[in-house]
């Protein structure tokens, strides 16, 4: 429910556009009652664009399948090479021949049973791959985050507060330089350096010797995070060996991203330094430390919270080409290989769980931002 | 003897003269690191243009362009029609890389008798990556031209229109942002089948809605202005009045933030032939070449970095490449925006 702008008695409005009340003008108090039940209904729009984003992915999904024909359509749905006579019978069954629409309605149907499909691939229906993976693949990311909210803020506050000073020409090298290194290319590099030249690491998940041990027996896995497992089973060299696999991935997935939220943590300090607001707090005589952390840092960190919405679109990217790269055998490796493969259910898939995956996160994102920032929950 | 006049130089007031002297341009020139991206961009084009001169042709090459092995450099001669030829209409066949050879294992340069070595399967590296700078250009400038038009399109109809056209075409808009660039990429790829335009068409396909976006942005801000109403009360139809009045005006920024997008719809481009979706093998693309080198990460015992070639050179070219856009991207936004230079 949107509550009106209150207006003066000579008809300008309270607030301004950006839902700031204009000095001498104190928030009526109306607002302040609202407020708690301003930021539910928030919450509860953006709720209700999930299944509608959801909806319009999936269709847009399922219309780039009408470019196949229906045999090729069929091949999501066959698990050995015996049935490859079976194709029509197959294409009656899940009625592959029908109307787009039709069709739709009907994967839909199939999706809500937990049937995504045969993976050629990995020769398992496509949801327990993505089950069994997804684990391997979250293990990588978070792993990833780590660095780049650590190091970009860090890296991009402390340039910032440097302007023009030595720290801030290698800070603002270095983020130029990280961002227009290709995944793909920094891996390579990588392993040529560190793991054919120094042999420090390898690629994989886990060296064989661990991997046959693990085989034997006698190794539960309880979250699928595999250093986490280890840990949990006692085996502190497996989690060691783990670690080292986990060091050239995450850094290859890490350089990039760091250095955008460097930039943009930067950029929108300097601007946030500049405000009028900064200004009072030093005029006020706070030390430079408080006003720089509480009054200028925290706003500073909204283009950030907007940012981590694209850092994980940019993490999906990378971690298909970083896992290909590296061997790992995550989600993103699943994907790559399944596209060559021309394995369409398994790519489907895929692609369904990371929209799903984006939207949600761009959800909480949203809602992280309107906490935040109250401007935007009254804009 | 009579002295000749010596020569005053006056700054001509032309509108080149102008622009060249205007804040923002002086600005643009002042920042060291553009003055890089910029020679970085326009090497590249040098290159891409070259490439043909430079380069020692295949044979399949030379057949199209009529050239035999005693003529094998004629097409460097400006009278000779095959140079017009494999200048502007280049023969498919000179886009695949000349193979020196067909050892399964990468030569180096003295081995092999090329300038850089060669990959696997005897694919000459300097022959991929000279050609590669014109691949990725053709790329590059095709897929930015496809997700312009898509995108005036798109965004002009959303915000002349408004109303329930724009909130339909907008939602779609968003939706396609929401899925990862290169998942969708990947899909689409996989559904045309592996070729150098369906690569385009997939890139295209994902690039279109952010300039959706800005063009319905730019297009509602110019809307309001007094000139559209005074054409709408003069009786012109709205199609008219888009294409006529709001287009040019709404225009300029969004090419500007467009063209600067072609270092990422390359990088784009590479990645997704690096995971083998992208045109057919032996296609000069840098990419391809990337993967190649993925196999030969170690060298035979004793010699870690005997392949170093095969990585490196086509590593460096993409790098430098996408280096120089993004410090050009970097000094234009800084040159738009004012914001931030207080």
């Amino acid at each position: 429910m949107r509550v009106p702008n209150p207006a003066n008695a000579d008809g300008t409005k309270v607030f301004d556009e950006a839902g700031r009340a204009p000095i001498g003008h104190p928030r009526p108090p109306i607002g302040r009652l609202l407020e708690g039940h301003r930021l539910f209904t928030f919450i509860l729009r953006r709720l209700m664009m999930l299944p509608l984003v959801f909806f319009g992915v999936t269709v847009i999904i399922v219309l780039l399948m009408q470019l196949l024909t229906p045999a090729q359509r069929a091949a999501a749905y066959i698990r050995s090479e015996n049935q490859a006579n079976q194709i029509p019978e197959i294409i009656r069954q899940y009625r592959l021949d029908e109307p787009w629409y039709v069709q739709y309605g009907l994967w839909l149907g199939r999706l809500a049973n937990g049937d995504l499909g045969y993976s050629r691939t990995t020769n398992e229906p496509v949801l327990t791959t993505l089950r069994k993976r997804l684990p391997t693949t979250a293990e990588l990311a978070l792993l990833a985050i780590l660095p780049v909210i650590g190091v970009g803020i860090f890296l991009g506050t402390m340039a910032a507060l440097n302007r023009d000073g030595v720290i801030d020409q290698v800070v603002r090298v270095l983020s130029i330089f990280g961002w227009s290194i290709p995944t793909f290319v920094m891996g390579i590099w990588l392993l040529v350096i560190f793991y054919g030249l120094l042999g420090w690491f390898q690629p994989g998940r886990i060296s064989t010797e661990f991997a046959i041990q693990m085989a034997m027996g006698g190794f539960t896995n309880y979250t699928g995070f595999l250093t986490l497992d280890a840990l949990l089973n006692g085996r502190l060299d497996i989690a060691l060996d783990a670690l080292r696999h986990l060091v050239l991935p995450v850094i290859t997935l890490a350089t990039v991203q760091s250095a955008q939220i460097m930039r943009v943590m930067r950029s929108s300090l300097l601007d946030a330094l500049s405000e009028d607001y900064v200004r009072t707090a030093r005029a006020k005589g706070l030390q430079a430390r408080v006003v720089n952390r509480k009054h200028a840092r925290r706003n500073a960190l909204i283009p950030v919270i907007t940012l981590s919405g694209f850092v994980l679109i940019g993490l999906i990217n990378g971690v298909v080409i970083t896992e290909t790269i590296f061997n790992y055998p995550g989600l993103g490796q699943w994907a790559a290989r399944a596209a060559l493969n021309l394995d369409y259910a398994s790519v489907l898939g895929f692609a369904v769980f990371t929209a799903v995956a984006v939207v949600t996160a761009n959800l909480l994102v949203d809602v992280l931002y309107g906490i935040v920032d109250p401007r935007i929950r009254y804009g | 003897m009579d002295a000749a006049p010596t020569p005053t130089f006056v700054a001509r007031k032309t509108a080149l003269g102008r622009w060249w002297q205007s804040k923002s341009l002086r600005r643009f020139r002042r920042n060291p690191l553009a003055i890089v991206g910029l020679v970085i961009v326009a090497s590249f084009v040098v290159i891409a243009t070259i490439a043909p001169l430079v380069t020692p042709l295949g044979r399949s090459c030379m057949r199209d362009l009529g050239l035999t092995a005693a003529t094998a450099t004629a097409h460097r001669d400006v009278r000779n029609p095959a140079f017009w030829e494999i200048m502007f209409r280049t023969p498919g066949s000179c886009y695949m890389m000349p193979r020196a050879g067909f050892s399964p294992i990468p030569q180096t340069p003295e081995a092999s008798g090329t300038l850089l070595g060669t990959t696997s399967q005897g694919y000459d590296i300097y022959y991929g990556l000279m050609w590669g700078a014109r691949t990725a250009f053709r790329i590059g400038v095709l897929v930015v031209g496809i997700g312009l038009t898509v995108g005036i399109l798109v965004g002009a109809t959303a915000a002349y229109l408004g109303g329930w056209v724009d909130n339909v075409l907008m939602r779609f808009t968003d939706m396609v942002i929401a899925v990862p660039a290169l998942v969708l990429a990947l899909v689409i790829v996989m559904v045309l089948g592996n070729s150098i335009v369906n690569l385009m068409i997939a890139i295209a396909a994902v690039a279109w809605p952010s300039y959706a976006r800005l063009v319905r942005g730019e297009v509602l801000r110019i809307k309001q202005l007094e000139y559209v109403t005074g054409a709408q009360a003069m009786g012109r139809r709205s199609f008219g009045i888009v294409f006529r009045h709001i287009l040019p005006n709404a225009i300029g920024p969004v090419l500007i933030v467009a063209s600067l997008d072609i270092g990422s719809i390359v990088l784009t481009a590479a990645a997704l032939s690096f995971l083998g979706l992208g045109p057919e093998l032996g296609y000069t693309d840098w990419g391809q070449m990337i993967s190649f080198a993925r196999n030969w990460i170690l060298g035979p015992p004793g010699q870690p970095l005997a392949y170093w070639y095969t990585s490196f050179w086509p590593g460096l070219t993409i790098v430098l490449f996408v280096l120089g856009w993004n410090l050009l991207g970097d000094a234009f936004r800084d040159v738009l925006d004012v914001r931030g230079h207080v």
